[in-house]
């Protein structure tokens, strides 16, 4: 790693200040993904503030009956938790699916949200790779690109969104909420909160430098069905080929985010008006404009039997 | 050829009377004249003799970069901070780089060689301990972020004289076979069986509102987070489901 100095922040204003202050600055919070990056040097902060301490770490109910998650509860924290078992099942189920024992126990709420893709050409140095050194080219659209996306990508990068709590947290409707270093908050949808590369992928999400995570409100329970139904190449701890995020409702309608296919969640709301006509309807407007390599081109079909089971899964269960 | 015209094969040119120079190492090397008179006419076999074998072999590691900063500046870069926490119950104090990791300080500073260092990068699991009784990937955190916090691995999980029963455990149904991934197993099976009767979901969970049972297939799941190149995966099974039984 690159020498670099830390801090402990006190308050989150303190913290915003002070990464929005020091160039090459970043949070750390539960740090797996983090320090992974920094050991093989795609990250070099020159400074990290350490959030730990901050009062995130908290799920509280909200005044209409939804639940606000602080940034720091841990993956096995909010998975655990009693009301989202009952009442959010689809994000416990997402958690769960993702990562080992061990990375839940120390992932946080918002580090989660900003895990950085898996894109083996991100990872390997010698590589070009437009995220990691812009203007280098992407070397994954003629290489190997099995795992990456098929729609949502653009011809400066192809890597995909890799987690599954966003995934739930997109069909849920959150909203994530932030700290500006001015002092004042700011509330993101979140559909608006990672970006699509562009000619820019190396800009990931809408946050401004120094803005930090504080925390991500559900609104109130929707009922229905809740699925999580990861696709990958071991049962367990490996990251999504794609996987499938529904919440079905008795009456057949419901709606659907998927993984492991973009550069984030993927959800066409448009496409889940033809819930009711069946997996091949809304497969089609969902992955309307994708553009897969032969590689990955494996995955539309996959996308369509998966949701075809999740929707047959749903009508037995209701 | 180099981009700036020279040949690769050349030989080096010396730049000093290099007898003049192995003579005096012969009769007072210090590092400091070694380096001096070893980089102006290359390393030779006389030089590395006159030195002894240690000393020798210190000074045949790579040359370093001329702007890579050099002994002094590196300790001017190098960001140190006082460290105190528990270890096995026993409370530790120091100084230590940032870029420690928990994992390095426990085995390089501390000489808790008990926990091991398989990928480095949160993949194999090799690094599990406790940090306040929980388990994480010990390789996968700043030591300087454990200020206060209270950590337990193998060593403070059990000894020959008195093993943990999921040790006593892995020893009865051999549950390794190389023994690396052993302590990083141990330590996670002994926290799956907590997780579970702690009521944590897991992915094979089947209904969410029920609390999770100390069966095969839950534990397995659990354990997916350490890896066994022996592959001694069902005899780890057994051992847990042994200890699962006994104390359930």
């Amino acid at each position: 790693m690159k020498p670099f100095s830390y801090q402990r922040a006190t308050s989150s204003a303190d913290a915003a200040a002070a990464v929005a202050n020091t160039p090459g600055a970043k949070f750390i919070a539960g740090g797996t993904n983090l320090l992974d990056l920094m050991k093989l040097q795609i990250e070099t902060p020159v400074h990290l503030v350490d959030v730990q301490d901050l009062p995130l770490d908290r799920i509280e109910d909200t005044a209409d009956g939804g639940l606000r998650i602080g940034a720091l509860v841990t993956n096995t924290t909010l998975a655990s938790h009693p009301r989202v078992r009952r009442e959010y099942a689809v994000l416990s189920r997402a958690i769960m699916a993702g990562a080992s024992g061990q990375l839940r126990n120390k992932a946080t709420t918002a580090g989660n949200l900003l895990q950085r893709t898996r894109c083996p050409y991100f990872y390997d140095t010698a590589m070009p790779c437009n995220k990691r050194m812009p203007g280098t080219g992407c070397a994954a659209i003629a290489g190997y690109s099995r795992q990456l996306a098929v729609v949502g990508s653009s011809e400066a990068c192809i890597a995909t969104y890799p987690g599954d709590m966003a995934v739930a947290l997109r069909v849920l409707d959150a909203t994530v909420e932030t700290m500006r270093p001015s002092g004042s908050a700011r509330l993101l949808p979140i559909a608006d909160f990672h970006r699509l590369p562009g000619t820019t992928p190396h800009i990931e999400t809408n946050l401004a430098v120094g803005e930090l995570v504080t925390s991500v409100t559900l609104p109130k329970p929707i009922g229905g069905t809740h699925v999580y139904h990861k696709v990958r190449d071991r049962a367990s701890y490996a990251f999504a080929l794609i996987s499938v995020a529904a919440v079905m409702q008795p009456d057949g309608t419901g709606r659907v985010a998927i993984g492991g296919i973009a550069p984030k969640p993927w959800r066409v709301e448009a496409a889940e008006r033809e819930m009711r006509r069946g997996s091949k309807a809304v497969a089609q407007r969902l992955l309307a404009g994708a553009r897969p390599t032969k590689d990955n081109a494996f995955k539309l079909p996959l996308v369509e039997r998966t949701l075809a089971g999740v929707i047959a899964d749903a009508a037995g269960d209701a | 050829m180099y981009r700036d015209g020279s040949d690769y094969f050349a030989p080096p040119v010396p730049q000093s009377n290099t007898e003049d120079g192995a003579e005096a190492m012969r009769s007072n090397p210090t590092r400091r004249t070694f380096i001096a008179q070893t980089v102006a006419g290359g390393l030779t076999l006389a030089a590395l003799e006159a030195l002894g074998p240690e000393a020798a072999l210190a000074q045949l590691r790579p040359p370093l970069d001329a702007d890579v900063p050099q002994t002094d500046d590196l300790a001017a870069l190098e960001q140190t901070m006082q460290l105190s926490l528990m270890v096995n119950g026993e409370a530790r104090a120091l100084e230590i780089d940032t870029r420690v990791t928990l994992l390095d300080l426990l085995r390089e500073r501390l000489h808790l060689t008990g926990t091991k260092k398989g990928c480095d990068h949160g993949q194999c699991g090799a690094c599990t301990v406790f940090v306040n009784d929980t388990r994480i990937n010990s390789c996968l955190s700043l030591a300087v972020m454990h200020e206060g916090d209270d950590i337990m691995t193998i060593e403070g999980l059990g000894s020959p004289e008195q093993l943990h029963p999921m040790q006593a455990a892995f020893i009865k149904h051999d549950g390794f076979q190389c023994g690396y991934c052993t302590p990083g197993q141990i330590c996670s099976a002994v926290a799956v069986l907590h997780e579970i009767d702690a009521g944590i979901p897991s992915h094979v969970t089947v209904d969410l509102s029920a609390k999770p049972q100390r069966s095969a297939i839950e534990m397995r799941e659990r354990m997916s987070g350490n890896i066994c190149r022996c592959g001694a995966y069902s005899n780890i099974a057994e051992a847990m489901a042994e200890v699962a039984a006994r104390s359930a």
